[in-house]
């Protein structure tokens, strides 16, 4: 496998270059762009809902600010990731190069913006008076999770992408059907506890809230919710990879 | 032996399922009109190739050259029979196509030396060479769009011969450029065969693989109809060819 990967590794670092290169039409402003977009975002949502949810949430900012930086993460790796087969199969249907490989650059990318925005996130953390503490760390084990599982899904959507030509609209609806449900602007207090823990149904919700419960709350999450992060990237990959590899020398057909 | 192919057959599929979304996808389904067809696109195909040999492959549209040249490259399995490839494969199906637009003439070329195997030190130092064969250093930091067609298959065709591969493919590929470049590229195929390679050009010009392979395959709907021999081969494939023309008249 490490063999295999040396071996196109070359191939690999030039799909990444490309992908940061187009994505940001070798402009400073069109990576200024990327962090101004969530930014805009935010404001807008923290106008709008600091007077309806946010007079008892503390931190409101920053609890709006670590849910939307989670979201679009996983929104911008998976539609990328949706579209990486589709988007290179003048290479693969001539070339004989792994398909994964488009996907992983894709996805590379998007968390090399992921980083980006996380820089801006701490940076608006410490103006609003949180405490850095070592705990910090830990919120690499939720960024991870999250990779594998972004990964595991652009597998299982760029699989479906090839398959059905509709798929992009399909999960545009349902990725926006997905953040009304990931507790993004609201906080779950407010539902009975049974509806409560539907909540952690959703993958997505539980990186927000791992996310919350280390730079808000100061707490590193329980055991559960460990436990979640990882079952969610685990079932993403695997179901994903094994998708891929069912379909790997039909794609071709129809392409 | 470099390359072994026994009684190799592929099954394409065709039909309704190609660029369709899931909501015609399952209306079709339920409407009873979803056909898929399967049909042999290459079926029984039986050769192989010794180191240095040019083998040129011959038929009409449709014949399965591309099919066979895909499975030969490791892009596609076969379904049926068994393909054994020795050495590295560079192969170039239809040139022009799985460059960026938007990446530069030298950014393109990296990208495709890469895709075809080579490492970033190697690149580095044929980099040079490649461009000044495909008569491009004016270019070198042009978005790859604004090149002419002609000069878009010049360089994928340099990436691909400057290499030294063991095996080299070329689809359609001898046919580009301008007649300067035509000649130059044709003795830098036979240098590379000279050097050793073995290499399968498929071609639509009789003339061109009279002159430059010494096997020649023939495959119409599939089917093999022959192996061997240039000249005789190329004889037939010409009487056939005239004959179908006057039955279409």
């Amino acid at each position: 496998m490490l063999e295999k990967f040396k071996k196109h590794q070359f191939l690999f670092e030039e799909l990444v270059k490309r992908d940061f290169k187009n994505k940001y039409k070798r402009t400073v402003l069109g990576m200024v762009w990327s962090i101004l977009s969530p930014l805009l975002m935010l404001l807008v949502m923290s106008l709008v809902f600091t007077h309806l949810f946010g007079r008892k949430t503390p931190h409101y900012t920053i609890y709006l600010f670590a849910g939307n930086l989670v979201f679009s993460y996983f929104k911008d790796a998976t539609n990328g990731g949706m579209n990486s087969l589709v988007a290179n199969a003048a290479i693969f249907t001539k070339v004989n190069v792994p398909k994964y490989l488009f996907l992983l650059s894709r996805n590379v990318s998007s968390l090399l913006n992921f980083g980006l925005t996380l820089i801006v996130f701490f940076v608006f953390a410490a103006f609003d008076g949180i405490l850095f503490t070592w705990k910090f760390i830990f919120l690499l084990y939720p960024i991870g999770c999250l990779v594998i599982f972004n990964i595991g899904l652009g597998f299982i959507l760029s699989a479906l992408y090839v398959f059905f030509r509709d798929m992009q609209y399909l999960y545009d609806i349902f990725t926006m059907l997905l953040m009304y449900v990931s507790a993004i602007f609201y906080t779950v207090d407010t539902f009975p506890i049974a509806y409560r823990n539907l909540f952690y149904l959703n993958p997505v919700y539980v990186y927000i809230t791992y996310f919350r419960r280390i730079v808000i709350d100061g707490v590193i999450p329980g055991v559960v919710i460990h436990l979640f992060c990882i079952l969610y990237a685990m079932i993403a990959i695997f179901i994903g990879s094994w998708y891929y590899k069912k379909y790997n020398y039909k794609f071709l057909y129809y392409l | 032996m470099i390359i072994d192919i026994k009684d190799l057959s592929i099954r394409y599929i065709m039909g309704d399922f190609k660029d369709i979304g899931l909501k015609e996808y399952i209306v079709r389904k339920i409407k009873g009109d979803f056909t898929v067809r399967e049909f042999w696109a290459v079926d029984g195909v039986t050769f192989s190739l010794e180191k240095g040999d040019m083998l040129g492959i011959v038929g009409t549209n449709g014949a399965g050259k591309s099919t066979l040249l895909k499975v030969i490259s490791g892009i596609m399995r076969p379904t049926k029979g068994e393909v054994r490839v020795e050495g590295n494969v560079s192969a170039l199906l239809e040139l022009a196509s799985g460059f960026d637009g938007d990446l530069t003439v030298r950014e393109n070329t990296y990208l495709r030396g890469a895709m075809l195997g080579y490492t970033r030190d190697f690149m580095n130092k044929k980099y040079n060479e490649i461009i000044a064969f495909a008569e491009l250093e004016e270019f070198q930091d042009r978005p790859f769009k604004q090149l002419s067609s002609g000069m878009k298959s010049r360089l994928a065709f340099s990436i691909a011969c400057l290499v030294k591969p063991d095996i080299l493919i070329l689809d359609e590929v001898l046919s580009v450029g301008d007649g300067g470049f035509r000649k130059k590229s044709e003795d830098k195929m036979m240098e590379i065969i000279h050097g050793g390679a073995t290499t399968i050009l498929v071609s639509h010009s009789l003339d061109q693989i009279r002159r430059l392979c010494n096997k020649v395959l023939w495959l119409d709907k599939g089917k093999q109809v022959a192996f061997g021999e240039t000249a005789s081969i190329c004889d037939k494939y010409k009487e056939f060819i005239e004959k179908k023309k006057i039955t279409k008249k």
